[in-house]
């Protein structure tokens, strides 16, 4: 098989497991909408504030949540010898980390999908500026995955990864929750200027890391 | 004619596990289609042993040669032509039997039905095949883990401890499957603590302990 068909062979097979599981519905979701609510009600009494800060509310919304998401698409490989047996697989290591990074886009877009009628139900946003606001959501969720994929398997490895993962991750993601809350805010109509600057660099960020975990993605996978 | 190279080949072989000397200098050769009983007490090295010639441990001084592959230049190489039945099941606990078995199978680049066939080869009841593997018993997750490696026809079976979990019968058919790959030129190299099964399956033993096989 291909490299491509490899990877949709890896992500259907995540995309299935996560099916089966629910974990996504019943733990990551509910988590995300709770984050929101706690937020709503903090912010509640100022809703200057909370109109102000919608866009960054959301995407570390996002963040944490990601964070869940990468955990869960990894710790199903570390469980009773399947990491040895996709070693063995003969899958091309590239193939297995576009399939993760393919299924993490689909969880994380279904799960924003969500978000967002939770935003605009418990913030009162308006989604205004849709074009611009789903070129940022979809470079973004790309970058997260991207991100998230080299990383979860550098923290699945280890045995505190639960603990690891999210101080490995969160720095690392602090480009795309700025430019992604920047990018938002000016698709809200919360700020002026150059929206679509700041999708390109969401953009290029994505590109960078998909080529990087690709090309790392074999000697993370081995053993040291 | 030169002879053929062994199907595997240690020669003073070290690996480590951590900082933890696994294989203190391994010596071992194997021809292709023998069928070698690795036995040792708990602790010896002879999972190790298996997992190098996987390629999934590395091998930090020394040769090792695995289907003609140098294991310390690219461990990865080898993998497509080798099949391994270890300690855990390999599968995916919340798949159906089916799923893992066509996952694997294209995986490995062979059809689903050279899957169910390996699944029908280890009797594996069909009753069982839509039922999540986590609902399985040890012994049908081994029977399927062992479908799963049947498929690939891999040319060298690396197993560690194939008969534990399985009743009488599955016994009698994991010796019977060892012959057969045997008699069709695979090697099959396995650990096991059931010396008077293994000797009737094997050719010869191995003794492996501390690390240093002899």
């Amino acid at each position: 098989m291909s490299l491509l068909g490899d990877a949709r062979l890896v992500a259907a097979k995540d995309l299935r497991l996560e099916r089966r599981s629910k974990v996504g519905l019943a733990q990551m979701l509910p988590f995300a909408l709770l984050v929101l609510l706690l937020f709503a009600f903090a912010l509640d009494p100022d809703r200057g504030v909370l109109d102000r800060a919608t866009a960054g509310l959301f995407w570390v919304t996002v963040l944490f949540t990601a964070v869940l998401a990468v955990q869960r698409a990894f710790s199903v490989e570390v469980d009773d010898g399947v990491m040895d047996s996709l070693r063995l697989s003969g899958l091309a290591p590239a193939a297995i980390y576009l399939g993760k990074v393919a299924a993490l886009v689909v969880q994380l877009a279904v799960l924003e999908v969500v978000l967002a009628l939770g935003v605009v139900v418990l913030y009162h946003a308006s989604l205004e500026g849709w074009p611009l606001l789903l070129a940022v959501a979809a470079l973004s969720t790309l970058g997260i995955a991207a991100v998230g994929a080299t990383y979860g398997v550098v923290a699945a490895r280890l045995r505190q990864s639960s603990a690891l993962l999210p101080l490995l991750l969160l720095p690392l993601l602090a480009p795309v929750l700025i430019a992604a809350t920047r990018g938002s805010d000016v698709a809200l109509g919360r700020e002026a200027g150059g929206g679509w600057s700041w999708a390109a660099l969401l953009g290029v960020f994505a590109v960078a890391y998909l080529g990087l975990g690709a090309a790392l993605f074999r000697p993370l996978l081995e053993d040291t | 004619m030169p002879p053929a190279s062994p199907a595997v080949h240690l020669r003073a072989a070290v690996a480590l596990l951590g900082r933890f000397p696994a294989l203190a200098g391994v010596d071992l050769d194997v021809d292709a289609g023998e069928v070698v009983l690795l036995h040792g007490p708990n602790g010896a090295g002879k999972t190790t042993v298996l997992r190098v010639c996987a390629g999934l441990v590395p091998v930090v001084d020394g040769e090792a040669e695995v289907l003609g592959v140098d294991l310390r230049a690219n461990r990865a190489a080898v993998r497509r032509r080798i099949g391994m039945v270890g300690h855990a099941s390999g599968l995916y606990a919340e798949l159906t039997v089916t799923e893992n078995i066509h996952f694997w199978a294209r995986a490995a680049g062979v059809g689903t039905a050279d899957g169910q066939a390996a699944l029908e080869r280890l009797e594996v009841a069909h009753r069982v095949w839509p039922l999540p593997v986590h609902a399985l018993s040890a012994g049908q997750r081994r029977r399927v883990a062992f479908a799963a490696m049947l498929a690939r026809r891999p040319e060298l079976w690396l197993l560690d401890e194939p008969h534990t979990g399985l009743d009488a019968a599955g016994r009698d058919l994991v010796d019977g499957l060892i012959a057969e790959a045997s008699a069709a030129g695979a090697t099959v190299l396995f650990a096991s603590h059931e010396l008077e099964r293994a000797d009737a399956v094997a050719g010869r033993r191995v003794h492996v302990e501390g690390g240093v096989a002899s």
